[in-house]
């Protein structure tokens, strides 16, 4: 236990001392929202079913964030810290691997919410973002989203032979994901077919789950985005764990 | 009592053959090394002792326990400096002690540790900063911090100056006086020769000696040297005639004096004494382990 909250206070502050990522993760987001804010504001707007920009892409961006974490950050530290030798001199100490990847993600979800929380607070304040829903629900999609999307970044590290190779996949995989899920890009602006490769994406889901919940929708007119997320979670727990090495 | 007790072990990657048929036994309290040239085996055979590798052949078992089986008991009682192995570039000093003192049910205040190895004034410094030296001091003391029966060094001092090797010669001593057993492995014999109790000597993966430093150097029968300096006329027979002597080279003023046995040293200092003959700068020179390893191998261990 003890070392579980000391494992995880230091890599807080290992990360608050990585300013790509911090910025990544921080932000990236809340930029992107004033930027876009500035351009649009947040007027309703009957595409969106009357409600702003800023409405709608507090909740879209989330997913922005959980990609560049999930399938940036984790994946690229994971695998460098494997290979600049970092998980090698944990193997030589009686420290689980268990208790290692617990204290790992658990970080990265205190930081995705920490970028999420400073997004809401912009929109808030800067734009008077609308929201009818409820923070619990909103927290609860929020995690099962983020920890199915976590899972991918420590099996594609686990896969990749090199941390470079690590990189290069998640970053493949991550800007279609950018673009096609909705979590930049509205949805309801791009074609019909370029909707339909959005559904081949885990994203999307994340995307569709917090927007939905941003309105106050009830969980079960969700049922897809929980099926398809807590399929992935699973896979991916499964996956991550069977392709974890500390060397 | 034995710490240590590899018996026969193998290990392949692929066709390379790392480490073939290698047995020693390590006791409590020495200081045992392992040296030979890189790509040997040392980090392989080691290694295997701290559970890391699987042989694929043979038995190891370090502290009655089988490193494989039980990893997890082994780790609570060793302390481990990897050949290859870092630290987050963006941690301090002091939060990586205090971090990894926590993986450990039992570990000495790290506090006084980082006194002892002379990194309290670094405490703040991000281990990106930190001299050769330095690192490897804080190394070390990351594997001191369970109070480990058994340390295992690899390549201590490689990358060192030689100051800094020597202040860790002297760091590996005080372990030792502590009670505790070392294994390290080198590839420089003089570290070798001067800081291990018994040293086994690797080249392409098998042990082609094991002993204590004299006994190897004297089971060389290599010659031992007497070298001085004269401007007096050196008589015919006086230094040829002291027992052991089997060659006597002079160059100019330069006396060179090869034979067998220590002693040969007294002998050519009375010889000297007897006849008269003033002389000056008078020193030996004995066989060291390189010695052993050139004629045991047809190859100076320099890589
Ligand atoms: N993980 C590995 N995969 C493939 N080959 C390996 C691996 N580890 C070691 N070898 C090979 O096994 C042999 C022994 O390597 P080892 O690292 O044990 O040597 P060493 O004596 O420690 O050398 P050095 O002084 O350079 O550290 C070498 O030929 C090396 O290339
Ligand atoms: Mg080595």
């Amino acid at each position: 236990m003890r070392a579980l909250g000391k494992l995880a206070i230091t890599q807080i502050k290992l990360y608050l001392r990585e300013p790509i990522a911090l910025f990544f993760t921080l932000v990236y987001a809340p930029m992107m929202l004033v930027l876009f804010g500035s351009i649009y504001g947040n007027e309703p707007v009957e595409m969106f079913g009357g409600r702003g920009t800023v409405d709608v892409s507090v909740p879209a961006y989330i997913g922005l964030i959980i990609i560049t974490v999930g399938l940036m950050s984790i994946p690229i530290g994971t695998a460098s810290s494997r290979e600049s030798g970092v998980l090698r001199r944990f193997r030589v100490t009686p420290l689980s691997p268990v208790l290692y990847l617990i204290a790992d993600v658990a970080v990265y979800f205190l930081m995705t919410l920490l970028g999420v929380i400073l997004l809401v607070l912009v929109g808030t304040f800067g734009y008077h973002m609308q929201f009818d829903g409820n923070w619990i629900s909103v927290l609860a999609g929020f995690s099962l989203g983020a920890l199915a999307m976590f899972t991918c970044g420590y099996w594609i590290a686990g896969l990749a032979p090199t941390a470079r190779i690590a990189q290069t996949v998640g970053m493949v995989i991550a800007f279609p994901m950018m673009f096609l899920s909705g979590a930049t890009i509205p949805l309801e602006i791009l074609p019909e077919s370029v909707q339909a490769v959005g559904k081949f994406l885990p994203v999307t889901y994340v995307v569709t789950l917090m927007q939905g919940l941003w309105k106050g929708d009830a969980w079960n007119s969700h049922g897809t985005e929980v099926i398809v997320l807590a399929g992935v979670l699973l896979a991916g727990v499964v996956l991550a764990a069977k392709t974890f090495r500390w060397e | 009592m034995t710490v240590i007790r590899v018996e026969k072990i193998r290990k392949t990657y692929g066709k390379v053959v790392a480490v073939e048929d290698v047995s020693f036994e390590i006791r409590r309290g020495e200081i045992f090394g392992m040296v030979g040239p890189n790509g040997a085996g040392k980090t392989t055979t080691i290694e295997c002792c701290e559970g890391l590798r699987r042989p694929d052949g043979g038995e190891v078992n370090v502290l009655g326990l089988d490193p494989q089986a039980d990893g997890n008991a082994l780790r609570k009682r060793i302390g481990v400096q990897l050949q290859s192995a870092a630290l987050s570039p963006r941690i301090k000093v002091w939060e990586a002690l205090d971090l990894f003192a926590s993986f450990y049910p039992s570990a000495v205040d790290w506090k006084s540790l980082m006194e002892r190895m002379g990194l309290a004034e670094k405490r703040n410094a991000y281990v990106s900063g930190l001299s050769g030296g330095q690192r490897q001091r804080l190394f070390i003391a990351l594997s001191l911090l369970n109070d480990p029966e058994l340390i295992f060094l690899d390549e201590l001092t490689t990358g060192l100056d030689p100051q800094a090797r020597r202040a860790m010669w002297d760091l590996v001593r005080d372990i030792r006086e502590k009670g505790k057993t070392v294994f390290l492995t080198t590839h420089f014999m003089e570290e070798a020769e001067r800081l291990c109790d018994r040293v086994a000597i690797l080249d392409h993966g098998r042990i082609i000696a094991l002993d204590t430093p004299p006994n190897l150097v004297h089971g060389l029968k290599a010659e031992n040297r007497v070298v001085f300096f004269t401007d007096d006329p050196l008589p015919e027979d006086g230094i040829r005639a002291v027992p052991g002597v089997v060659r006597v080279d002079q160059t100019a003023d330069r006396v060179v004096v090869c034979g067998r046995g220590d002693a040969i040293v007294a002998g050519v200092v009375n010889a000297l004494g007897a006849k008269g003959i003033r002389y000056r700068d008078l020193r030996t020179e004995q066989a060291t382990l390189d010695d052993v390893f050139l004629a045991m191998t047809g190859r100076e261990l320099r890589d």
